[in-house]
């Protein structure tokens, strides 16, 4: 068997994601024929001629050798996505993208990028697709699972697929159904059958969230599955050329979609800016706390069109968020008083509208917000004050939160609180209990419960807490809620 | 008990607006019948408080002489006798701002809405109109005269006094190095400022005749402000942007009023340098809490009264009382008073009043100074340990406590639980721009505690390890609410939400029958932010629509406070008028 060979075969491995790959192979007792054609950088070379033995080739002599060839592996690594996918994920994991916009917009611009080079194969086209988005989106939830956005995203682009794909299916399920009855019409019977199995599969891929569908724990490739094979049955009918053209056609329908989305991702802002009229008035008091851009839109939006109004803005410690908003509002022209945190309570009583931001919002009307706006909404509530969240539909997270103080929070550093200089010597106290004596707690958000929220602005309009799960259920395919991979399938 | 009717007909107006419930407690002392006798001693107590900062007391002698059919014409004597100063002084309470009008009102901290305060106001007007009209009109044109003449006396008399005194207590003390070289300067600096203070009080003194001012300074009114501003004796400058919600309040920088109180040492004669050295620490921001504040101001004044010589043709009793008042003036302008240092003046004065002209003068000097050291003791420092015992008895092993802050008391209520070997956790919470609560935690940390630490945003997070917070007060208002530190009420509130009881530690001497809003403190606080860089908000004041607010006090509503522990027990906050009014009684008659 020695010469027998492996042929593994890199597309332009620019990056050495190709690493792993190669890994799996060399335990076996063959030898690894890499084409020599490709460029590979000298690293991975050197890294590959480590582990295994390589024989280098010219691609003339493929033939020569084919006979001898144990098979041949095609590695098709894409190294700009998987490099953009690392980035990300090492920018997700390190925090260094902030806000769920940016977040969600990068996300999405990746899951695109992905697609788009996502090699399609015939059959079960759409099924391909949501399992290399699912793998990579499963990769960048875990980067940073506190970032709900980025799991919106993954599970829009999966929504986004699946839909597209279902009106595929109906578009050329209706081009049949019309062909056959023109010509003629003895033969309805299987037509009206595969159009009602069709509208099944519809009702069952974008059905809402329901009791039934956990219940039944249908895998949820199944309908697509089940819906493309018969798309593919009724086509073998008729044609097979068309193959190419739909699954080209899906994509292209797809990278459309996406499009749309990151399009809706960054107008989100004047779009829940121009309801800002209806709901500021004249000689109105607003607090808000922390920074957002959405809230400075909202805000300005109002004082472009001439209404006067005040806006106290709390600082928002430990990071003052609130000092720079104060000042974007400044600039913009805005009666702005900054205002410790410790003054909230003390100054709802004069507040006639409490607008924030969000960080992410719950299925069940819940927000996830910058530290500080629990309290600012109890106060609120207290005071009869009307306490609104402004929110991207990106940031609409279908999942229902468990304990989410804690469980979708993250801890920042102490050293926003306190000087560890100045409190080093204290510190070190608690060496001899051999339990620290100190702990700073810098929780990064608040979990605002959805009783305590009047109102959610988005970009489709006005909604109250309790009917955020209907309108994610517009958004989401039940489907995707769980991104993990089932082992069965 | 025809004199109880009237309280009764204000009962349903004690229910609407804050301060008339300090109307009924105090007026039946008076009408009571074992309070009958001591009237004439009590109304002017009452009426020499007025001026140091407390309106409803005024209004509430108003309010009986005028209920009780004008009792005696001493009392209307003496009534017109405290506006020449009063006016120097009353007007200058820049701490009975508007703002607390409202807790009382509503026991949430709804700051008195505009038109809810108008109307109070003017109600107020009208009744202290119609009581200080009555009483002062057929007296006041001779007593103004007297009153002005007294009012120079006094500030000659002054300087015998505090000249003689200067020999023996204040030789230690720093700023009495300068008043020795005061010596050669009296009489000419005296002679300057006396046509001064006459010119600057008589217009006024007309004013008041012709159209009855509100009690209260409006900061909002020009003119008032500009006359109060000729009559100060520390130059105030306006924050550069004013909150135009808070227009009615004072709002002035902190800070730069301590050079130029300094540079006015020589000036500023009829100050006690005892009352200066607190005035000007009071300034700085050296004595912060309102125990510690309570405490030096009352020593302060040990020190004037040992420094004190009745002038001639003067009774001790009064002479002395407008000196206080001028002092207590003085520290006003330094930085409002707490509520609690309202009480201990009104202790002080009420001891003053007691003294009789058989007593001599070293005789009465000495039981002012050992009531005052009693004050000190009882009402703080023996409090305190009672407190404490009480509080401990809360703490139970495996508890994780949460303070905010720092509050003195507190703080020794952990240490003697500490001392006890109870093993409790201790979570402090903090909060911008003072972190108080840094300087708790390093104490804490250095006994041994097991501590937590974070701010005032994250409180919601950390409450759900909390078994019981701990919480000072600077004042407990009689319908229980709370009046403490700014961001207290944040505590409370979630606490309520996560249903973790909350006690108030508070001695009873801060318990008033009303509310006032202390300060809004110095703008560049918030401005400046600790460990940071670049701050966008350095240049605030160059932009016109940018203000800066900084609270220093704010208030609970009793709902959120599960117990007050005071020294007379723990209590529920509705219990709260009754030690008002029971003990509350006593530090007037100890």
């Amino acid at each position: 068997m020695e010469n027998t060979y492996l042929s593994v075969i890199f597309h332009s491995t620019k990056s050495y994601i190709g690493l792993k790959v190669v890994f799996f192979c060399h335990s076996g007792p063959f030898r690894i024929l890499v084409k020599r054609s490709f460029f590979i950088e000298d690293l991975i070379w050197r890294e590959l001629l480590r582990h295994i033995g390589i024989l280098f080739i010219h691609h003339s002599i493929i033939h020569d050798l084919s006979n001898k060839l144990l098979g041949v592996i095609f590695i098709i690594i894409m190294p700009d996505t998987h490099a953009l996918v690392n980035d990300f994920l090492n920018q997700l994991k390190k925090r260094k993208i902030e806000g769920s916009k940016a977040t969600a917009k990068l996300t999405a611009e990746l899951l695109r990028s992905v697609i788009s080079q996502q090699r399609i194969p015939h059959t079960n086209q759409a099924g391909a697709l949501i399992q290399a988005i699912k793998a990579i989106g499963e990769q960048l939830i875990a980067a940073n699972p506190v970032e709900v956005a980025v799991g919106n995203i993954v599970r829009r682009v999966l929504h986004i697929i699946r839909e597209e794909d279902l009106s595929l299916t109906t578009a050329s399920i209706g081009g049949l159904s019309l062909h056959p009855m023109s010509d003629d019409e003895d033969n309805v019977d299987p037509d009206d059958l595969s159009a009602a199995a069709v509208a099944a599969a519809a009702r069952s891929t974008l059905r809402a969230p329901s009791l039934q569908t956990l219940l039944e724990g249908v895998p949820h490739s199944a309908p697509l599955h089940q819906s493309s094979s018969s798309a593919g049955d009724s086509e073998e009918k008729t044609k097979s050329t068309d193959k190419n053209s739909r699954s080209r056609k899906l994509k292209h329908h797809v990278i459309e979609t996406v499009n749309e989305l990151i399009r809706d991702i960054t107008t989100c802002h004047e779009l829940i800016a121009e309801q800002a009229v209806e709901h500021i008035h004249h000689n109105e008091v607003i607090l808000t706390l922390g920074s957002s851009g959405t809230v400075i839109e909202f805000l300005c939006a109002a004082k472009e069109k001439k209404r006067s109004f005040r806006v106290f803005v709390a600082e928002g410690a430990p990071r003052y968020q609130g000092h720079t908003l104060a000042k974007e509002l400044v600039a913009r022209g805005l009666q702005t008083t900054v205002i410790t945190d410790s003054a909230v309570f003390a100054m709802i009583s004069r507040v006639n509208m409490v607008i924030v931001g969000a960080h992410a919002v719950m299925a069940n009307g819940g927000v996830i917000a910058p530290v500080g706006l629990n309290m600012v909404a109890l106060a609120a509530q207290r005071h009869a004050v009307p306490f609104v969240v402004l929110a991207g539909i990106h940031k609409l997270c279908p999942l229902y939160p468990h304990n989410p103080q804690v469980l979708l929070n993250e801890l920042k550093s102490p050293s926003e609180l306190l000087d560890f200089g100045e409190f080093s010597d204290c510190m070190d106290f608690g060496i001899a209990s051999a339990s620290p004596l100190l702990h700073v707690v810098n929780p990064a958000f608040d979990y605002v419960p959805p009783k305590l929220v009047s109102l959610f602005i988005t970009d489709t309009g006005g909604h109250n807490p309790s009917y955020m799960y209907r309108l994610i259920a517009d958004y989401y395919s039940a489907d995707d809620l769980v991104l993990q991979q089932r082992p069965t399938s | 008990m025809e004199p109880r009717r009237p309280s009764r007909v204000i009962d349903p107006k004690v229910r609407k607006v804050g301060f008339f419930t300090p109307g009924p407690p105090p007026d039946r002392t008076r009408s009571g019948p074992a309070a009958t006798t001591p009237t004439r001693n009590q109304s002017p107590v009452s009426n020499s408080l007025s001026p140091v900062m407390i309106p409803p007391a005024r209004h509430a002698s108003d309010n009986l002489s005028r209920a009780v059919g004008m009792p005696v014409p001493v009392a209307s004597q003496l009534h017109a006798h405290p506006p020449a100063d009063s006016l120097q002084v009353g007007s200058y309470t820049p701490s009975d701002s508007v703002i607390s009008a409202s807790p009382t009102r509503s026991p949430s901290s709804r700051i008195g809405l505009d038109g809810e305060f108008s109307e109070d106001s003017i109600n107020w007007m009208k009744r202290s109109n119609s009581g200080r009209i009555s009483a002062a009109r057929p007296t006041g044109g001779p007593d103004l005269k007297q009153s002005v003449e007294a009012l120079i006396n006094v500030a000659e008399g002054n300087k015998p006094g505090t000249t003689s005194g200067m020999s023996a207590p204040a030789q230690t003390s720093k700023p009495v190095n300068k008043p020795n070289q005061k010596k050669d300067g009296p009489p000419m600096v005296s002679s300057t400022i006396v046509p001064e203070r006459k010119g600057g009080d008589k217009p006024p003194e007309k004013d008041r005749k012709k159209d009855m001012p509100p009690p209260r300074m409006q900061f909002d009114d020009k003119s008032r402000v500009e006359k109060a501003k000729k009559r100060s004796v520390t130059k105030q400058t306006e924050a550069r942007n004013r909150v135009e919600l808070f227009r009615h309040l004072p709002q002035y920088e902190r800070g730069n009023q301590l050079s130029d109180l300094e540079s006015k040492f020589f000036q500023l004669d009829h100050v006690h340098p005892a009352v200066y050295k607190v005035g000007l620490q009071f300034l700085a921001g050296d004595i912060m809490w309102s125990n510690t504040r309570c405490i030096a101001m009352l020593q302060a004044f040990q020190k004037v009264i040992e420094d004190y010589s009745t002038p001639s043709e003067k009774t001790l009793a009064r002479d002395l009382t407008s000196k206080i008042n001028s002092s207590v003036s003085f520290l006003i302008e330094c930085r409002p008073l707490s509520i609690s240092m309202g009480n201990a003046i009104r202790f002080l004065k009420s001891r003053i009043a007691k003294i009789t002209l058989a007593q001599t003068e070293s005789e009465a000097k000495t039981f002012l100074c050992s009531d005052i050291d009693r004050y000190i003791n009882e009402k703080i420092v023996l409090a305190d340990k009672v407190i404490v015992r009480h509080a401990v008895t809360k703490i139970r092993d495996g508890d994780v406590l949460l303070t905010y802050g720092s509050s003195s008391l507190v703080e020794m209520i952990l240490l003697h639980a500490h001392e006890l070997r109870r093993q409790f956790r201790v979570v402090v919470v903090d909060s911008r721009p003072n972190l108080e609560g840094q300087q708790l935690l390093r104490r804490l940390v250095e006994k041994g505690f097991s501590c937590t630490y974070t701010h005032i945003n994250a409180v919601s997070y950390i409450m759900h390890e909390v078994t019981r917070i701990f919480l000072g007060a600077a004042s407990v208002l009689s319908n229980g609410t709370v009046y403490s530190t700014v961001g207290t009420a944040c505590i409370a509130m979630v606490a309520h939400a996560h249903h973790v009881p909350v006690l108030i530690c508070c001695e009873s001497y801060k318990f008033h029958e009303r509310v006032q809003l202390d300060s809004i403190c110095n703008p560049d606080a918030i401005a400046k932010v600790p460990g940071r860089t670049n701050n966008c908000l350095d240049d605030w004041a160059g932009k016109e629509n940018l203000q800066l607010l900084n609270l220093a006090y704010d208030v609970t509503p009793s709902d959120y406070v599960s117990m007050i522990v005071t020294e007379h027990g723990m209590i529920p906050p509705t219990s709260v008028p009754v030690i008002v009014r029971e003990y509350g009684r006593e530090h007037l008659l100890i």
